[in-house]
């Protein structure tokens, strides 16, 4: 494994001169071109190794260890280690070594077991057999050591391992049949050319002894382009050159279908291959709240510092005078007298930093991982989500995030195809049976088609009594309602455009007629019809298109031999056109199609994922803005977003296509839109109605607004103007995307001045890295595949699972997560700010004021466990109420918990409460008798005064912030106070010989048997959790958020149902 | 079947042991209809509004007013400042004079008169102030293994690695191990402080000031221990050296009670537990009431403090207090307490009635608004 991690760098590094030049040439079989043609430079590529992994086992201590340090907090806590180990300090460095160990290692392990895993399915895949042509024969071979130049053979349904270009196919014409479903999610049929020169090198032998070079650009990651050139060199003639495009390229990636096997030689391999280009690495994912603790803990870090420099400082002011440095009882050893007063300032500096290092607890981490861990089963178990027809429940990949999941996603995309559950056709007006040419009727009867509708289409025939049976030999074989098989000759297929928008195909009768059947758009169809009941079908189209259907037309129109052949040449003439063949096609497509006689029309109905609809109100009530980037069609894309009602008949379209493009300069539609969202935007200031405006734009058109432009201005201008505009729609639709620019699209949006949460979700491959790209990426278990389930950070079985992940599951998570975060920062303040006090009662000596034992078990064990479990349980508003009312969502949105106000309030409140201890303690201690035998206590009774103190008023903080007490949190928080006076009693109750102090020794039970220490320590509570009540109550009764609301509004449901909740009834029928 | 990409969008992600396992298990498995699972477990949903608190707020004002009143009222205590700043005051003398090598000691008397009669037990303490005696570097210098007896810590002289730890530095031995070692233990308060009662017809009878149970019960039987193995104590010591400030070696400490001797003497054993702030009392004696009841235990009238003044406490601006309390089940005389009790009450009371208005204006005016919308 190493080795080859050793020697794709060296490859790497050998071909890195070569990057530089803008072709590559492969020499196909390895065989040297004949010496007239070119010099023969052997060029070093890539293997077509595949290495995910990130560790090898030489490096995986240092290397791991590195990468955890990297990790600010933990890099924090090996400096506070060091630091006590190096220098005298207060306390010992097993307090904050044990729990930086037990974390790295426990991180290590988790880390080392996944790399083990990548490394096994690396392996898995690079030792993947392939057939290889070597010397004329078939060789089986590891995928890992195909080279470029190689030839490849492959078979039906297998995949190509590595990006190869079409030389040859098992059928005659060259061709052969591809899907890639797992590469771009388009799950038709689509069809490569082999070069005709090379086409009839149809074995082994033959292809061996092909003799040509191939020169084409280096790796690029646009799927859709490619551009080469192979010469061909033959015995004593000149060689051929032939131009190469997109069309002969075989993708990884793809599967090959219908077609028996193929020739083809490896063009790009491993990471150079599109699909890897196109593959982004699996980054560190990091949520807004991790963001926003990362920040507070920042302030923290200076909180500390100030403390830490504001002491050493008034240590030094005060103990100017010696008799308070050093008095007659307290005197400096030799050494530390002698030691320069620079060191033993920085020193002091650095103890009480270790003094006040509490404040940021490694149990905070400790505590924020186990909550995503554990938490994230209740998504799992969560059996609204579970989807009985996949028998798959939701998937957490990465539980890192989910409370991001309740963060505002300002953007939501998903793909509209995984919408598209199932197609069906609703109604169906051909007269005659109108067959398709591609489609492939196997013996088991099911339809493989391009495209869904066709299948639907077909199908919807089979029902009305009209089975298409098979294709064969050129001939198509339909089983009509009498049970007789009628046979046409399957002559031309005129390819479907999105130009044209229509298809054809010419057949042959059994009874010799030349028939041209055609089905389109109605606008592309309607121009052409000279005949038929145009009026009738028209009002039934429109009727249709209005119920949201798809809608296609059918015409035909019969042709004469005499045109027949004419036609023939017409696009035989076009098709061997070697320049602008497109082009020419079009043109003879554009003659052939005309004089249609009209038949009918047919209306699908594209049926979305249930509730997918709803699921998207929803959103959009919760205040996310959705985006719908697809692979479609606009067509297609826009019913589907009619069909979601994610655009209404009410929201004005603004398209920014191709088309329009081509008509006008990019600049002024962007500038023209721009103009007519903005003039909405201040008439909405005055009238109320306000405009709804949905957004159209194409792949095409998003490269050239992403482009670069050569004037130096344009591009950053495109890019805001584009961001303006959709800002200002409630819904976008980008289609024909490739796979990276979905991921560009997120990353434009993740950039853009709001810098808004996003959240991705789609099912396919050509997903992933868009779900990689967004800051949430969510997978839907769907039917192409589980690639996007995979690299998803959630995967849901079905996209309406999505309101109860983010409205019930976010919402929940967010607030539990909000409120550990914050109640973490607020409990340290609670615990060492009294520390910091008692430096100036101690002549700044960095004496801690509570016992080792208690500094260090505070985060471990006296207060872990309730907030713990709060953040696992805590339910501040029924579920069923979140997912009535999605608008609750908006009380969550912006992170609006963790805003530096809210962070401000809980700082202040542990400033507030550790005052009160303090000085409560303080004043209950001065200059009087706290026994009720006259005995006096010490310092280490003051410490855990005030330490009971702290315990019980923070553990009650929680208390009083939990709505939702189940027998657990009754257990837990009254269980967590029991144990710290049990282990208080136990701590005090025994000289323990393994310690070399005895400073605890009775005095919590000493404590505990005095009167006034009982009245203290209730009087202290009380006067620390008032401030807190009071603020619950007023923002309550005063200003209540729409949760609060909800909340008291619960006893009352069933009284006043009839006549609040007619509203929210209504919906309750939609969503339940 | 050819290599294909998909496995490589796979990378660490087995297929259904993903990477955070967690879920992984569950995949192919209908989640459990279980309360927990769902997160429905049955649960008291309490929410703090106005209407709930109220009844706390008045109830907490109730019951804690009356107790600040307890507390204010009660109690009885008499502190006297007898450091000897002044040139009037008769300790002024004493207090210039100091130094550890004096052989003779220095005495004053301080006159006072008590307006009340201190009823029951009486406290008799010393304070100090200005004294630091929750200094971390004297805090940490004492051993408390060998003041629970262990012989070890008084034999080594020369230290070894483990043993004769560094926490007595700078005082830990001289020529020969110190015992008691450490800071806290050199600097072991000895004014000795003798009351007198003056009769009114002018003789002066000295009040008894026993010395048994000012330390801490535990303390004085558990922690601390003299060095077994012999009854002698002049033996068990023999081979240590006393502290540097001290006068009379630690097994002389109490010439009038031998089992007060050694590390197990009361004075010593309090001093030990040092002081949370910088100004402290500690009990010095108690004066136990009178067995007939009838006589209080320090009836109103005129009275002498005695001081044998060896305590130096100038140098650093402290001050030398006596103090005489009495004490009930809720401590000595606590005036913070009291008035802290009361002020909280009080609050919790006005803040109840502020709760009550507004509940009364503003809970209604919530509920309309709901039904309007």
């Amino acid at each position: 494994m190493d080795f080859s991690v050793l020697r794709n760098l060296i490859s790497r590094y050998c071909a890195g001169e070569e990057y530089w030049v803008d072709s590559r040439t492969v020499y196909i079989g390895h065989k040297e071109p004949p010496p007239a043609a070119e010099a023969y430079i052997p060029q070093r590529y890539p293997d077509n190794r595949i290495v995910s992994s990130k560790y090898t086992l030489w490096n995986f201590i240092p290397k791991n260890l590195f990468e955890q340090f990297r990790r600010i907090a933990n890099f924090y806590f090996l400096l506070i280690f060091l630091v006590q180990l190096i220098i005298d300090t207060p306390t010992s460095p097993v307090t904050s070594g044990l729990p930086l160990f037990f974390v790295i290692t426990v991180t290590a392990i988790k880390q080392g077991y996944e790399d083990w895993l990548r490394h096994k399915a690396d392996c898995s895949i690079n030792e993947c057999p392939v057939d290889m042509v070597q010397q004329g024969t078939v060789v089986r071979t590891q995928s890992s050591k195909l080279r470029v130049g190689d030839v490849v053979m492959v078979r039906e349904d297998e995949t190509f391992p590595c990006d190869l270009l079409l030389l040859s196919s098992s059928h005659d014409d060259g061709t052969c049949y591809v899907t890639t479903t797992s590469l771009d999610g388009e799950s038709s049929h689509k069809t490569y050319y082999a070069v005709p020169d090379t086409m009839d090198f149809k074995t082994e032998q033959k292809v061996d002894s092909l003799h040509a070079t191939i020169e084409c650009e280096q790796p690029q990651p646009d799927l859709y382009k490619f551009v080469g050139r192979i010469n061909i060199y033959k015995e004593r003639e000149d060689p051929i050159a032939r131009s190469l495009g997109a069309e002969n390229l075989l993708l990884r990636g793809a599967t090959l279908k219908n077609t028996e096997h193929i020739y083809a030689v490896a063009i790009y391999t491993g990471m150079d291959t599109k699909m890897a280009l196109n593959y982004q690495s699996k980054s560190q994912k990091r949520s807004a709240v991790e963001k926003s603790m990362n920040a507070f803990l920042i302030v923290y870090l200076c909180i500390l510092i100030s403390k830490a420099v504001i002491n050493t400082v008034l240590k030094y002011a005060w103990q100017w005078s010696v008799d308070r440095d050093e008095p007659w009882y307290n005197h400096r050893t030799e050494i530390d007298r002698e030691r320069h007063v620079v060191i033993r300032a920085f020193t002091d500096f650095l103890a009480f930093m270790v003094l006040f290092n509490y404040i940021i607890p490694v149990s905070m981490y400790v505590t924020v991982e186990m909550q995503k861990f554990l938490g994230s089963y209740f998504i799992a178990w969560d059996k609204d989500m579970y989807d009985e027809e996949l028998g798959v429940g939701a998937q957490v990949n990465t539980s890192d995030l989910n409370e991001e999941l309740g963060q505002e996603h300002e953007d939501l995309f998903f793909r509209a195809l995984c919408l598209c559950h199932t197609v069906q056709v609703k109604e169906e007006e051909t007269v005659d049976s109108i067959k398709r040419g591609i489609h492939l009727g196997k013996p088991t009867s099911f339809y493989i088609s391009s495209s869904p509708d066709e299948v639907a289409l077909v199908e919807g025939m089979k029902r009305l009594g009209y089975t298409y049976l098979r294709l064969k030999d050129s001939h198509m074989e339909i089983l009509n309602k009498d049970d007789e098989i009628e046979r046409f000759e399957l002559l031309h297929v005129l390819n479907f455009d999105s130009v044209r928008r229509r298809m054809s195909v010419i057949v042959k009768s059994s009874s010799g007629e030349y028939l041209l059947f055609c089905k389109g758009a109605d606008t592309s169809i309607f121009p052409r019809v000279v005949s038929g009941k145009v009026e009738q079908v028209r009002a039934r189209v429109e009727q249709n298109a209005v119920e949201g259907l798809r809608t296609l037309c059918v015409a035909y129109r019969s042709l004469s031999p005499v045109e027949y052949e004419e036609t023939c040449h017409q696009l035989d003439d076009a098709k061997l056109a070697l320049q602008d063949r497109e082009q020419r096609l079009a043109q003879a497509y554009d003659l052939i199609e005309r004089d249609f006689t009209l038949l009918g029309a047919t209306a699908v109905e594209d049926r979305l994922q249930e509730k997918a609809a709803d699921t998207i109100e929803s959103l959009q009530k919760a205040g996310m803005k959705v985006w719908v980037l697809t692979g479609d069609k606009m067509e297609t894309a826009a019913a589907t977003c009619y069909a979601s009602k994610l655009f209404r008949r009410s929201t004005q379209i603004l398209e920014l296509t191709k088309k329009r493009t081509e008509e006008q300069s990019l600049h002024d539609v962007l500038f023209d839109l721009s103009r007519t969202v903005l003039r909405q935007r201040t008439l909405s200031g005055l009238s109320v109605e306000c405009q709804d405006y949905g957004l159209i734009i194409d792949g095409a058109t998003l490269s050239a607004v992403l482009k670069p432009s050569p004037e130096s201005s344009g591009s950053g201008n495109y890019r805001e103007i584009f961001l303006e505009i959709s800002r200002n729609c409630s819904a976008v639709l980008c289609c024909r995307m490739a796979p990276l620019q979905k991921a560009q699209i997120v990353k434009l949006i993740k950039a853009s001045k709001e810098h808004p949460i996003t959240l991705a979700i789609g099912d396919g491959a050509n997903d992933v890295s868009m779900i990689l790209e967004a800051h949430v990426g969510i997978g839907i278990m769907g039917k192409e595949g589980r690639q996007a389930a995979r690299n998803s950070d959630y995967a849901i079985p079905k996209f309406k699972h999505l309101k109860k992940m983010l409205l019930v599951h976010g919402h929940l998570y967010y607030v539990r997560i909000a409120e550990l975060v914050q109640y973490f920062f607020y409990k340290n303040v609670c615990f060492i700010f009294p520390q910091f006090l008692y430096q100036f009662f101690c002549g700044f000596s960095q004496q801690p004021l509570y016992d080792t034992a208690y500094l260090t078990l505070y985060n471990i064990s006296f207060t872990s466990l309730p907030i713990l479990l709060y953040s696992l349980i805590e339910k501040h508003i029924s579920i069923e109420t979140l997912k009535r009312d999605p608008t609750l969502y908006r009380d969550v949105a912006k992170n609006s918990l963790l805003r530096w106000p809210v962070f401000l309030y809980w700082t202040c409140l542990g400033l507030f409460n550790a005052c009160i201890f303090f000085f409560g303690a303080y004043f209950l201690f001065d200059n009087t008798t706290f026994t009720s035998n006259g005995q006096m206590f010490g310092n280490w009774t003051f410490g855990t005064l005030v330490f009971t103190v702290l315990v019980f008023t923070v553990t009650l903080k929680l208390a009083l912030d939990t709505h939702h007490w189940t027998w657990i949190n009754h257990f837990v928080i009254w269980g967590s106070l029991l144990f710290y006076v049990i282990f208080s009693l136990l701590w005090g109750g025994i000289i323990w010989p393994f310690l070399n102090y005895q400073r605890m020794y009775y005095v919590f039970m000493q404590m505990l048997s005095s009167g006034p220490a009982w009245l203290g320590i209730i009087l202290l509570i009380t006067i620390s959790l008032l401030p807190d009540v009071v603020k619950k109550v007023l923002c309550r009764t005063l200003w209540p958020t729409a949760t609060e609301r909800a909340q008291s509004n619960r006893p009352c449901l069933t009284v006043e149902l009839s006549t609040i909740f007619v509203l929210t009834q209504s919906d309750n029928r939609l969503s339940f | 079947m050819a290599p294909s990409y998909n496995a490589k969008e796979e990378d660490g992600h087995q297929p259904g042991a993903t990477g955070h396992g967690g879920a992984g298990t569950m995949t192919n498995k209908k989640p459990d209809n279980t309360a927990f699972k769902q997160q429905r477990l049955p649960a008291w949903q309490p929410i703090l509004t106005a209407g709930t608190v109220l009844p706390a707020f008045f109830v907490i004002g109730l019951i804690f007013i009356p107790i600040g009143f307890i507390l204010i009222v009660y109690g009885l205590t008499l502190l006297i400042d007898y450091t000897g700043v002044d040139m009037s005051s008769p300790c002024y003398n004493c207090s210039q004079s100091y130094s550890w090598n004096n052989t003779q000691s220095c005495t004053c008397s301080v006159h006072f008169s008590l307006d009340q009669p201190f009823e029951s037990n009486v406290f008799m303490y010393y304070g100090l102030s200005n004294f630091y005696q929750n200094h971390r570097r004297y805090v940490k210098s004492r051993d408390d293994s060998q003041l629970n007896g262990d012989k070890t810590s008084l034999q080594y002289h020369i230290c070894t690695l483990n043993r004769c730890s560094k926490e007595c530095e700078p005082y830990r031995s001289s020529d020969k191990p110190i015992a008691p070692c450490g800071a806290i233990a050199n600097s072991l308060f000895n004014d000795t402080l003798e009351l007198y009662y003056i009769d009114p017809n002018g003789s002066r009878t000295a009040i008894p000031l026993v010395k048994k149970g000012i330390a801490w019960w535990t303390d004085k039987h558990v922690k601390f221990r003299n060095p077994s193995g012999n009854n002698n104590l002049t033996v068990v010591f023999q081979g240590t050296s006393k502290p540097v400030n001290w006068r009379k070696p630690v097994f002389e400490l109490d010439p009038l009670d031998s089992d007060n001797n050694g590390f197990i003497n009361e004075d010593f054993i309090v001093w030990m537990r040092t002081a949370a702030l910088p100004t402290f009392r500690k009990l010095y004696c108690i004066i136990q009431k009178k067995p007939n009841n009838m006589t209080p235990t320090l009836p109103r009238g005129e009275y002498i403090l005695e001081v044998t003044y060896n305590y130096p406490v100038r140098s650093f601006d402290g001050r030398k207090r006596m103090i005489l309390s009495t004490i009930s089940w809720m401590g000595g005389k606590n005036p913070f307490l009291g008035i802290a009790y009361i002020t909280v009450g009080s609050v919790c009371f006005c803040l109840g009635l502020v709760l009550l208005s507004i509940h009364y204006r503003y809970g209604k005016r919530n509920n309309s608004a709901e039904i309007s919308s």
